[in-house]
């Protein structure tokens, strides 16, 4: 005879078979029967209790994005399922594998506007991989088993189990098999050896090859075989935003990032290369500029696990339908060793001046002096490089993030963690909270504005709880920086809803017992890094940036990928 | 931009709740309009049929399908223009009875119409027509002077006019996937 459990139980037993071991989340009134089981399970189950929904839900994020495993929320019903959305959002478009267990009211009152009744499943179903609500206990293995299997496989995504009050109460007959099979659904499709055959044949007669990184490398932990290929074949590679840190910053081969803010050798590249092999990216409009004149002389190998990407944005020559390692792996010994010193040296010239106009004015810049403002790319740079570039970099959204993004450098895949589909404001503090428990032995650098921050600093409550060793670098220019970038040039210099009156934000710190410091001037920066670096701890510097700093080079919205502005008023020449 | 004509979306699925929200929502954010909507069990057991008809292009359509079939629980989805599918709708007309007797034409309208009275009382006919659209269209605008009291129109169904089978043989493929994973085809 199985043994007989209750629903609840069920839940954190479930979790245990799955191999989770942490859970972010916070109770309420219809998640109470597990809250009240999983009491039983502290010892195997560590929940880390953040100060607002939407914190669980970033902090699973950033766990399952620094570890590569899953992110577990579990919170309640109504406004608690309501609050999760953003994170939802966020981790289905950014492909992050997350659970969401939400509770529901009883079934009896199910859509009679019960108290914290809230139609979960209508909700979130345009913005989640799955969403199920379980009604009977009976359901609970199955369904947890799928949600796993689903949230984590092809590509991974957001799921929802919205778990009635009666599911948990109840009981059921105790047995757990995970799922590695649905009949609807192939995570793993066969590799098509024609596809292959011709994609390699592409690249193996194209003169002006490139490589666009995306996302699905590191999902898929293809970076050996990336490199593998790039060198084998003497092609440059290009990373899209999340496909920062699938090839070393040093790397001979990289060549930077394409898109908006992207590097100018890349982006002008993009519209020169005759192929172009997109390996798990799926050519967002941040990335591609104008579509029409988006790489008009390439032939486009597009390698994807979803297949729903071909041809979406971007018409694809090639479709291989696989997930990047597989293919990589399929395409390696049908790739001619070649040199292709000429095509490389295309991009000498855009670096020289994009190093010259706009990296040495952010990292070096002589135009102010030691009692001035900072600019956000010396910190960055500075804070990178302290940590021997091996940090895991998280950002916000907006200048803070392509300043962030742009002059970290990344010696070890999984080491940016920033929302990119979404661009959710508030996202950083608690995906920092998330990686540092994910990851406990690498250091942790959130860089945030002083907009995003004060979305989610509420989670400063979850450090000071759990002692979570995140070093917080506050961008602070008093202002919603990008949004007041975009008034500056595009709009006419007219700062609306802009400027922001601030907190004290050391005092904020120092009421949650985080030591803090605000670096007013350039003088002070490197003496306030080294002190930062040494404790053992969080941290938080806030730190006075020129609020007239702003993000280049720019391809201005409606422009052609290779139609660059190095500054407010130049154009990259080619 | 290429032109726009009717398109008929049939999609095999599990027979899971919350499916239809979840198909609809990829036409809704489109801004794409259903033209109808008929959705029943297919010659599959435990299998569900639904089928969308939506003017749009060719281009937009077949992202629409990826997407459809990206969704967990969502089998196989095709696309048909109307050359490719055998298709039919049924349409119901209530009607006053006595402006009926009055009308000489009647007995001529049913029969040429290939209608077919369901029932008769002293105050309404209920008339049945079962054909395309613009055929029930037709019999709707003639019988319009006689005051329509109440009218329907189902949604599309159909059939593929191709000899092969394709959702049989996908389901058989996915079938000897699952065996082969786990040594048998049960979830």
């Amino acid at each position: 005879m199985s043994e007989r459990i209750t629903g609840a139980e069920a839940i954190c037993r479930a979790l245990l078979a799955e191999g989770v071991d942490t859970i972010f989340g916070y109770p309420g009134g219809q998640i109470m029967p597990f809250y009240d089981k999983l009491y039983d399970f502290t010892d195997s189950l560590r929940h880390i209790l953040t100060r607002h929904e939407q914190g669980a839900v970033h902090a699973a994020q950033g766990y399952a994005r620094a570890s590569g495993r899953v992110g577990v929320v579990t919170v309640t019903s109504g406004p608690a399922a309501t609050n999760v959305i953003t994170g939802l959002g966020d981790a289905n478009i950014d492909c992050t594998p997350i659970v969401v267990i939400t509770g529901q009211v009883g079934v009896a009152s199910l859509g009679t506007d019960a108290f914290q009744e809230t139609d979960v499943i209508g909700i979130t179903q345009p913005i989640t991989k799955w969403a199920y609500q379980i009604r009977r206990p009976e359901e609970i293995p199955w369904a947890m088993a799928r949600a796993f299997y689903i949230a984590t496989t092809g590509r991974p995504g957001a799921v929802v189990l919205d778990i009635t009050r009666d599911a948990q109460v109840g009981t059921l007959d105790w047995s757990y098999k995970k799922t590695n099979y649905i009949r609807s659904y192939n995570p793993a499709p066969e590799l098509q050896p024609g596809e292959i055959i011709s994609a390699a044949a592409l690249i193996n007669r194209s003169e002006r090859p490139l490589i666009l990184s995306g996302h699905g490398v590191m999902l898929s932990e293809a970076e050996a075989d990336l490199l593998a290929l790039a060198e084998k074949a003497d092609i440059p590679v290009a990373t899209t935003l999340l496909g920062l840190s699938t090839i070393p910053s040093d790397h001979p081969l990289n060549k930077g990032m394409v898109g908006m803010h992207g590097n100018i050798g890349p982006n002008i590249a993009t519209n020169n290369a005759d192929v172009i092999l997109a390996i798990g990216m799926r050519f967002d409009d941040r990335v591609t500029g104008v579509i029409k004149s988006y790489a008009p002389q390439a032939k486009i190998i597009h390698i994807d696990i979803d297949s729903a990407e071909f041809n979406k944005n971007v018409k694809a020559h090639i479709a291989i339908h696989a997930d990047a390692k597989t293919a990589l792996r399929g395409l390696l010994p049908q790739i001619n060793k070649a040199d292709r010193k000429e095509w490389l040296a295309t991009f000498d010239r855009p670096e020289k001046v994009e190093q010259a106009e706009v990296i040495e004015r952010e990292t070096d810049p002589k135009d102010l002096g030691p009692e001035s403002p900072m600019r956000m790319g010396e910190v960055v740079r500075k804070l990178s490089e302290a940590t021997g570039n091996k940090a895991i970099v998280v950002t916000d959204v907006g200048q803070n993030q392509m300043m962030s993004a742009r002059y970290s450098s990344y010696t070890m895949p999984k080491s940016l963690i920033t929302s990119g589909g979404l661009g959710t404001m508030g996202f950083c503090l608690p995906a920092a909270i998330g990686a540092k428990l994910a990851e406990p032995s690498r250091e942790v650098l959130a860089f945030m504005g002083d907009g995003g921050f004060q979305m989610t600093m509420q989670e400063l409550g979850t450090i000071l709880e759990y002692r979570i060793g995140v070093k917080m670098v506050l961008l602070n220019n008093n202002y919603l920086g990008n949004v007041r970038q975009w008034q500056a040039m595009f709009y006419n210099n007219r700062f609306s809803a802009t400027p922001m009156v601030n907190p004290d934000f050391v005092a904020i710190a120092a009421a949650y017992g985080i030591p803090a410091e605000d670096v007013s001037c350039r003088a002070e920066l490197d003496s306030a890094i080294a002190r930062m670096a040494a404790h053992d701890g969080a941290y938080l510097l806030n730190v006075n940036i020129d609020p007239t700093d702003m993000v280049f080079p720019m391809v201005t919205p409606g422009s052609a990928i290779d139609n660059i502005l190095i500054n407010a008023t130049d154009k990259y020449e080619a | 931009m290429e032109k726009k004509q009717l398109f008929t979306i049939s999609v095999f699925t599990e027979n899971q709740v919350g499916l239809l929200n979840r198909i609809s929502i990829i036409f809704t954010r489109r801004g794409l309009n259903l033209e109808s909507v008929s959705s029943s069990a297919s010659s599959v057991h435990g299998i569900h049929k639904m089928n969308f008809t939506c003017n749009s292009d060719r281009e937009t359509m077949e992202k629409v399908i990826s997407q459809i079939e990206r969704c967990i629980d969502v089998l196989r989805a095709f696309l048909y223009t109307d050359d490719e599918i055998v298709y039919q709708e049924v349409a119901l007309y209530k009607v006053p009875t006595q402006k009926l007797l009055d009308e000489k034409d009647f007995e001529r309208i049913i029969r040429v119409h290939n209608a077919r009275i369901l029932e008769l009382t002293r105050e309404y006919t209920i008339l049945e027509k079962t054909g395309h659209e613009s055929e029930t269209q037709a019999l709707y605008e003639l019988l319009a002077k006689y005051g329509i009291l109440q009218f329907i129109r189902s949604g599309r169904i159909c059939i593929t006019k191709s000899p092969t089978e394709h959702f049989t043989r996908y389901l058989e493929e996915q079938e000897a996937r699952g065996k082969a994973l786990c040594g048998s085809s049960e979830e």
